[in-house]
């Protein structure tokens, strides 16, 4: 990878580095996906025979895990910039501990659901909420993967700020702060259209 | 290869010498550590060149297999009372051979080849195959970069490109078929397990495959859209950009948008099948009982499919109109006539291609009053689609044709893409849909336009870059006798289709025989097979002069041997990893300059002199 890496980097002049744009780009395509969903779930709450039911306040108690998470990780990428190798390493951990959480949280929410009366099956406006809501903790477990890799750097690297680790990091930075951002969106919109 | 600082020998290497950008390429000495072995350079390569190899021979393959099933369904409707039992060794148990050695196709098998013969072709010929193979090929050597902005997502790409291939030719073998519910997987066919035979477990490798396809096309677009905004030389700005880049562009933006909403559909239809969910299924019998499922919709499915559907025919003729341009222009010995407009209404088209979706559902039941709205942007696609061909012939108007096989096929693709093109404004009219539909004049229609001329697109561009492929040269005799063939073949296939279609001939029916209505149709029907086998052979010829020229091919000596301005062609015949032995070149000059100044051509490294203005611009 390394080398391949120098071959996109040394190539550009541009302002944005080449990685970081494709993880933008990639980005657009997974707000077409949930933007697609969070229509499907409009047109189909239109047509009528739709089940209301209060949100379980348990997916309040994981947003603000997953939002915590963002502000540590943005601590730590701080840190780092700024040579405070300790902070760097607790906040970095602290993230993933808050990542884990959301995701438990999560879990928590679908059986919040089933308690409240709605399993799957029971009615297609509680099945949306676990497939866009499972959907989007498959896209946080690839950020734990990547929060994982940048643990493991923070640790058993040696701490210098290099311009492939601040790349590196930037890139795992921009990636949880939008999956983040998407689930904040998420619970706007379930909020919102109920 | 690591050659920076051999003398110049020709013009163009002494112009990069002198403008080239220096971006310290080979002092890493590490550009081509990871093709060090057989498996690195030609199996698990990150060479953008070599994957485009790999997409072209794995579509190629797929071509040849899509084409066979259209061959066997073709001899069913042609000669339905003809036995097939000859077929046998190959169909096995889809061919029952009766007491008197008549062998007759199972009709679910008929609809799993219809299906898969839609889904091979779309998917794995005309968008990995097409976009896949150029995109790859030109995107770093147009616009003057060493590789991909990530050549590692970039083998990904080909790999679950592959990975898809190898799950869709698994369920091609499966006891109970394929797929047989139509490539647009509509439910309930698609939704329920049990609805027919290929609904089962063919259906859930189809979506496997597919997912993994969306993943490919994903990884490639992202790479695509990055390499053309970050990484172009010293010089190439967006208006200097060939027309191929900018189509590849496009498409990749059209890909990276829809395909995501493809795999949504997926989803919730993996939840329908595998979870008993119902969002696209409502109250159903089937085999007399009743299922629990309660007021969903199969129209969201067709809207979430067709938010992909639409922008994919463009995915697929985009690629195919940037190389015919070019291909025109270089042989034509012109510049393209009104770049910028062709630009712009490449641009326009892609736009458009994102709010017309439903006009593959007017007879789905939506809203008579948003078909409207559907009709008119549907319509006004005819501009710029308009813009297009006029530039084109234009193009070649006055121009010093050249008629390779190459320019033959472009030229082709155009004739195509006008006679399938004004169907279109046909079947845009949601009124005159409602006799159209779901007949063989729909079939005629997106086989001329998207199929016959973005094969003619991909031909085209075989023709024209195989030199820089493989430094030799395919054989332009064979090449012309395929052009002519396929031409003429092609015609004789979906012409008489539109006839059949106004009658109300539907598609993706059996055999018309049984029909009193259509019988009078069998000649017709015995004429389009003879014509779809004999254009089937012609292809023959291509996979021949393909794979023998690969080897045997006449060299290349000339490493520009078109006469071509743009930048692939002045790499080294035998292109290393990283594309330029030496430095990267830098652009002065738009893409286009033919014939100027009494010059036949004018490399676009060559620097503008005082007072030349630059054609783009």
């Amino acid at each position: 990878m390394t080398s391949n890496a120098s071959v996109a980097k040394t190539n550009t002049r541009n302002k944005i580095h080449p990685h970081k744009f494709a993880l933008w780009a990639a980005c657009a395509g997974i707000v077409m996906m949930f933007a697609s969903l969070t229509s499907a779930y409009l047109v189909r709450q239109a047509a009528g025979n739709w089940l209301e039911f209060r949100l379980p306040e348990i997916f309040f108690a994981s947003t603000g895990a997953i939002v915590a998470s963002s502000l540590t990780l943005h601590g730590s990428y701080l840190a780092f910039m700024r040579g405070n190798a300790g902070l760097y390493r607790g906040l970095m951990v602290a993230t993933v501990i808050l990542g884990l959480a959301f995701l438990v949280l999560q879990y928590e929410g679908w059986q919040a659901l089933v308690d409240i009366g709605v399993p799957l099956k029971t009615n297609p406006s509680g099945d949306f909420i676990y497939v866009i809501s499972g959907l989007h903790a498959a896209h946080v477990l690839g950020g734990i993967g990547v929060l994982t890799v940048a643990l493991l750097h923070a640790f058993m690297l040696e701490y210098k700020v290099t311009p492939n680790r601040k790349v590196r990091f930037e890139l795992t930075l921009t990636y949880w702060h939008f999956v983040d951002a998407l689930w904040v969106y998420l619970l706007v919109f379930f909020i919102l259209s109920a | 290869m690591a050659n920076a600082h051999v003398h110049p020998e020709t013009q163009e290497e002494r112009l990069i010498e002198e403008h080239g950008y220096d971006d310290h390429f080979h002092e890493h000495h590490h550009g081509d550590k990871f093709q060090s072995n057989f498996l690195t350079t030609y199996i698990f390569s990150q060479d953008h060149k070599i994957i485009a190899r790999q997409f072209l021979i794995t579509g190629m393959i797929w071509a040849i297999i899509g084409g066979l099933m259209s061959l066997v369904f073709r001899l069913q409707l042609g000669f339905p009372d003809e036995s097939l039992a000859w077929l046998k060794p190959v169909l096995g148990k889809w061919i029952t051979v009766s007491e008197a050695g008549v062998g007759t196709l199972s009709q679910e098998f008929y609809y799993a080849l219809v299906t898969m013969h839609g889904t091979i072709i779309v998917f794995f010929v005309l968008t990995a195959g097409l976009s896949g193979t150029f995109s790859n090929l030109l995107i770093p050597l147009q616009v003057g970069a060493r590789d991909m902005a990530s050549p590692f997502l970039n083998m990904l790409s080909y790999w679950f490109f592959f990975l898809a291939s190898v799950v869709m030719f698994a369920s091609l073998f499966l006891s109970t078929g394929p797929f047989a519910g139509g490539w647009t997987a509509y439910p309930p066919l698609s939704a329920l397990p049990q609805a027919s035979d290929g609904s089962g477990t063919g259906m859930t490798l189809w979506i496997i495959s597919l997912v993994f396809f969306v993943v490919s096309v994903l990884l490639g677009g992202i790479n695509y859209i990055t390499t053309v905004l970050n990484l172009r030389t010293k010089g190439m700005s967006m208006w200097r950009m060939p027309l191929t880049i900018w189509a590849f562009f496009v498409t990749a933006i059209l890909g990276l948008l829809s395909f995501p909403v493809l795999a949504s559909g997926f989803f919730l239809l993996m939840f329908d099948r595998g979870l008993g969910t119902s969002f696209y299924l409502s109250e159903i019998f089937i085999g007399g009982q009743a299922l629990d499922h309660v007021g969903g919709s199969p129209i969201l499915y067709q809207h979430l499919f067709w938010f992909l559907g639409h922008p994919e025919v463009y995915i697929i003729i985009l690629p195919a109109m940037g190389i015919v341009s070019e291909v025109l222009s270089v042989h034509a010995r012109k510049a393209i006539f009104g770049y910028k407009a062709m630009v712009y209404s490449i641009l326009a088209i892609g736009f458009l291609s994102f709010i017309v979706w439903a006009h593959h559902m007017f007879m789905s039941g939506v809203n008579p009053f948003i078909s409207n709205f559907f009709v008119i942007f549907t319509l006004i696609i005819a501009v710029p689609s308009a813009v297009k061909v006029f530039n084109w012939i234009t193009t070649l108007y006055k121009g010093n044709i050249r008629f390779t096989a190459a320019s033959l096929f472009a030229i082709g693709f155009v004739s195509m893409f006008i006679s399938g093109g004004l169907t279109g404004i046909f079947l845009g009219n949601s009124a005159i849909d409602i006799q159209m539909h779901d007949t063989y004049f729909v079939v005629a229609h997106f086989h001329i336009v998207m199929g016959v001329a973005a094969f003619f697109g991909m031909f085209a561009g075989v023709y024209h870059w195989f030199p820089k492929m493989f430094g030799r040269f395919m054989n332009e005799t064979l090449g012309k006798i395929h052009f002519w063939i396929t031409m003429v073949g092609a015609y004789a296939i979906f012409w008489p289709m539109h006839y059949l279609g106004m009658a109300g001939v539907p598609r993706r029916y059996y055999r018309f025989d049984t029909f009193e209505t259509f019988r009078h149709f069998a000649e017709m029907n015995k004429f389009i097979t003879v014509a779809a086998v004999i254009v089937f052979a012609a292809q023959l010829l291509l996979v021949i002069n393909f794979f023998y020229s690969i080897w045997k091919g006449k060299k290349m000596t000339n490493p520009n041997p078109w006469g071509a301005s743009t930048l692939e062609w002045t790499t080294p015949i035998n292109v290393g990893h990283g594309n330029w032995a030496g430095k990267i070149p830098a652009v002065q000059r738009w893409p286009y300059d033919y014939g100027k100044d009494g010059r036949e051509f004018i490399p676009q490294i060559e620097p503008l002199k005082d007072g030349e203005s630059d054609g783009g611009h």
